[in-house]
């Protein structure tokens, strides 16, 4: 478990194909098919399904989806089981399997649930992605300053407390700046609260980026330890701060929420339309960072840089990188887009601060890093899903479906433990990741 | 890159005195390494050697065990590694704390608005602002001046109360110590807890037994599950190597959903009758006695937990197992080579962890919670016990000491927000700066100007 074998030996392809391949894959397949065979077929549910494809607002009209609940089920077992077949033969005969397999499972396991748990009742399609999208954006900035911090050597655990302190600075910022002078400007000062407070969200967050990096990198703390406590310190302070002040001076807490700004044409795709683009300004800045993340790290200087100061940091001296100057700013700027998605707590979804109002969704961005295997693309899908089922747990509640919502809860957290033990997908941390680096 | 350390840095003292705080040379983020496939890993030797950090845990018990010849008194152990680093870092602490508190009072900012004109106001209430939080915070912790007519047990209360919440802080401190000195980070504090709170709730208000076996029962159904819940990260981490700081933040969450769900379903955790989610009292036969009578909150926890510090004392550093811990936690690759199975101890070090976290999550319900206890039982200890563990330095004596400091302020944050209304949150902010300020002993040699220590020695 050395960092002494993994630095060395992890990255060297050969060692791949010299190996039998391991048999996790396949056994992960079985077992996901048998536990969704008991629940499709074994626990089968009569009853028909209507998935509402569109609301009453949508330009245009699309058919209620009706499904026999019981059959559904089985026919998708019976795909399931066949895709597992497919896996297993490729298994055996060392094939390599695309891309596709894993996805149609994915949609088919997914839609076969869906049917599975709203049997007798109406589950609302556009209404369910729409909740998803708002789960998901805060996960989206966390999990990319956690795939900056982390692809630039710096552990990230303190997602949490960026976005809590994110969430506050918001909520406090936009309100002064709403209740001041510049509050009696209209429409110009509705919106100069609210960038003011998106500002005041990333300040805080880099603040907080900081102490992490200035703990790990100049002091050489172990940055798990310095995460951790960071959470435990943003915490403290913002419920401190919300008891001592935020409770006694109500107006210091009452932010305007960005308004939702519909995108013609667009938003009148059907089904995704109104999830994606009739949406706040924050959730469309989330479409920005995603593909300016993605293209910096992966066609820019900058982005060659920062993955070689978190795979190799030695390489990256030898030419003449400041590993340590790079890495301070990199985590900072990490913070700041973290902090835009703590803003988005106080500034769009909610509209006032709370005590402990992200509980745990840093970690559930964390995890969306991890099983997004450290890629900007892929840990805003792993985002994605995570919020997808999170929504899907609501609506299923909301319309009284009785399926336990726990389980659903703690659906990303069994993902990601599954992910990192290597039965779903290959998460490989960047090599010097958490190592702080010292010049000898 | 070789691991010689560079003297004219600020780094060796970060990673020589301050070895369980200073960073592990091990990977974050629960890659598939070499010995993560199976049994295909027994590697004899190191092929590369390209660690970019000087070895930090090697340089600790090293350092631990001169610690422990030099200064045998627990008196230094409380202090633990630099003790001036500490005890300035507690200053360095209470000072921001004073800084939060004054900012926030009405009084100061009422009196700073004529700042220039009469200075000495507002000196004087953030004089009192300060020393009214401190004092109630000291009244609630230690001894309560403020009702001579309670006498002698009105004054000694507060002690009491500490021991009474320093129990579970000392137990769980425990659990992330014992997995530190294997090298291993336990922040699953909060899933051990509660898998043990469910098990010795569940014997606790489901089997009727004789007094005094009912709670050894219980207690041994907690720590069972605690040991299990943080088993799962150990088998993990050895089988297939993923890392146990991602696994156990995880089985947190898992736990947390877990139980939830137990507690609101009838027939399963849920109290008979009852629509919220609430899990039925304890029987009277499960519940911890007071050690002191009934007039006061403590229970027997504070000797388990104390009992609990010399089985890990001794478990540590004078079992053949304990040796295995540290052997690997020292470095996995020379246990390896010694011919130690570092798998089976990862798996046993987790198992041990979640042990002692389940004697605090055990606590939880059989003295601090009786009357039904909800998802939210652990109370933060979980996250508590990290800065336990870091503040006692993974030694079992100092998390003793650090457990008894935390548990003090949580006593005395009671009270400072009732008397002073101070609002208790200010107590996290104080443990986490203390916790910093420890870890980085450079920092705190910058605040207070101390001269560098010569070469390592103190």
């Amino acid at each position: 478990m050395s960092a002494v074998q993994t630095a060395g030996l992890a990255p060297e392809p050969s060692a791949e194909v010299a190996r039998p391949r391991s048999l996790r894959v396949p056994i992960t397949y079985v077992v996901l098919t048998v536990v969704a065979a008991i629940v499709l077929v074994g626990l089968g549910r009569d009853g028909e399904t209507t998935l509402r494809l569109s609301t009453n607002a949508d330009l245009l009209q699309l058919p209620d989806a009706v499904l026999p609940a019981r059959i559904t089920g089985i026919v998708a077992a019976l795909l399931l089981a066949a895709m597992t077949g497919v896996a297993i033969a490729a298994h055996l005969t060392r094939r390599r399997i695309g891309v596709w397999l894993p996805i149609v499972y994915g949609i088919v396991a997914v839609v076969a649930f869906l049917v599975w748990a709203g049997a007798t009742k109406s589950i609302p399609l556009p209404g369910l992605l729409v909740l998803t999208v708002g789960l998901a954006v805060p996960l989206i900035f966390g999990a990319l300053g956690g795939v900056i911090s982390e692809r630039v050597g710096v552990v990230n655990i303190a997602i949490e407390g960026q976005l809590l302190s994110g969430a506050f600075a918001a909520a406090v910022a936009s309100s002064a700046i709403a209740s001041g002078p510049i509050g009696q400007m209209g429409t110009v000062g509705v919106l100069l609260a609210g960038v003011g407070g998106v500002i005041a969200a990333m300040v805080a967050a880099v603040l907080v980026s900081m102490v992490l990096a200035a703990f790990s990198i100049k002091y050489y703390v172990d940055q798990v330890i310095v995460g951790v406590v960071l959470n435990v310190l943003v915490l403290g302070l913002t419920n401190f701060l919300y008891s001592s002040v935020l409770t006694d001076n109500p107006e210091l807490n009452n932010p305007d929420r960005f308004s939702r700004i519909r995108i013609p044409i667009l938003a009148d795709i059907p089904i995704v339309g109104p999830a994606l683009f009739n949406q706040t300004v924050i959730v469309y800045a989330v479409y920005v960072a995603v593909i300016v993340v993605t293209i910096g790290l992966f066609r820019t200087t900058w982005g060659l840089r920062l993955r070689a100061l978190g795979e190799h940091p030695l390489a990256a001296d030898t030419v003449g990188i400041r590993v340590n100057r790079w890495r301070f700013w990199n985590v900072t700027l990490a913070g700041a887009i973290v902090g835009i998605g703590g803003a988005y707590f106080t500034l769009d979804s909610n509209g006032s601060f709370q005590r402990d109002m992200t509980s745990g969704l840093g970690f559930i961005a964390l995890a969306a890093v991890i099983f997004g295997q450290w890629h900007p693309i892929k840990a805003t899908f792993a985002a994605l899903l995570f919020g997808f089922a999170q929504a899907l747990q609501n609506v299923l509640q909301s319309i009284g479906s009785g399926v336990p919502n726990e389980f659903m809860l703690m659906l990303p957290y069994v993902i990601t433990i599954l992910a990192v033990a290597g039965f779903i997908g290959q998460s490989r941390a960047p090599a010097a990741s958490g190592k702080p680096y010292m010049k000898s | 890159m070789t691991d010689e350390k560079d003297t004219s840095r600020p780094a060796p003292d970060a990673t020589d005195q301050d070895a369980p705080i200073a960073a592990e040379p091990q990977r974050t983020g629960g890659a598939p390494s070499l010995d993560a496939d199976g049994d295909r890993d027994v590697v004899h030797a190191p092929t590369v050697v390209e660690v970019p950090v000087a070895a930090a845990p090697a340089a600790e018990s090293h350092e631990q065990n001169q610690d422990e010849d030099r200064f045998g008194s627990v008196a230094r152990e409380i202090l633990g590694g630099t003790p001036m680093v500490s005890l300035l870092a507690v200053v360095v602490a209470f000072v921001v704390g004073g800084i939060l508190i004054a900012a926030t009072d009405e009084q100061v900012q009422a009196a700073s608005g004529y700042f220039f004109a009469r200075p000495g106001d507002t000196l004087a209430a953030i004089g009192s602002a300060v020393g009214g939080a401190y004092w109630a915070l000291f009244q609630g912790s230690i001894l309560n001046f403020s009702r001579p007519e309670g006498g002698f047990v009105a004054l000694i209360r507060p002690l009491t109360e500490t021991l009474h919440f320093a129990a579970p802080l000392i137990a769980a401190g425990l659990g992330v110590a014992v997995a530190f000195r294997v090298g291993m980070f336990n922040i699953g504090g909060r899933g051990q807890m509660l898998a043990a709170a469910a098990a010795a709730g569940w014997v606790g208000f489901s089997f009727p037994l004789p007094p005094v076996l009912h709670i050894i029962v219980a207690l041994l159904a907690g720590m069972i599950a605690g040991a299990l819940w943080a088993g799962i990260a150990g088998l993990l981490k050895a089988r297939t190597g993923a890392h146990e700081v991602i696994t156990t933040i995880m089985l947190n969450f898992v736990a947390l959903w877990l139980l939830s769900y137990l507690i609101r379903t009838p027939n399963l955790l849920q109290a008979p009758g009852s629509n919220n989610p609430i899990t039925p009292r304890m029987l009277e036969t499960a519940i911890l006695p007071p050690l002191l009578g009934s007039q006061f909150n403590l229970t027997w926890g504070i000797v388990l937990s104390v009992a609990a510090v010399v089985v890990a004392w001794w478990l540590i550093e004078r079992s053949s197992l304990g040796f295995r811990f540290r052997a690997v936690g020292l470095n996995p690759q020379a246990a390896l080579n010694a011919g130690m199975s570092v798998k089976t101890v990862y798996v046993q070090a987790m198992l041990v962890a979640g042990a002692f976290m389940g004697l605090a999550g055990a606590q939880q319900v059989q003295a601090t919670v009786t009357t039904g206890f909800t998802s939210g039982i652990d109370a933060g200890i979980g996250f508590d016990a990290i800065t336990v563990a870091l503040l006692g330095r993974s030694n079992p004596w100092g998390v003793l000491a650090a457990g008894l400091l935390f548990g003090a302020f949580k006593a005395g944050g009671f009270r400072m927000q009732a008397a002073e209304g101070v609002p208790i949150d200010i107590v996290l902010v104080v443990q986490s700066v203390i916790v910093l300020c420890i870890a980085a002993p450079p920092l705190v040699r910058t605040i207070f100007r101390l001269p560098k220590p010569r070469g390592g020695a103190r």
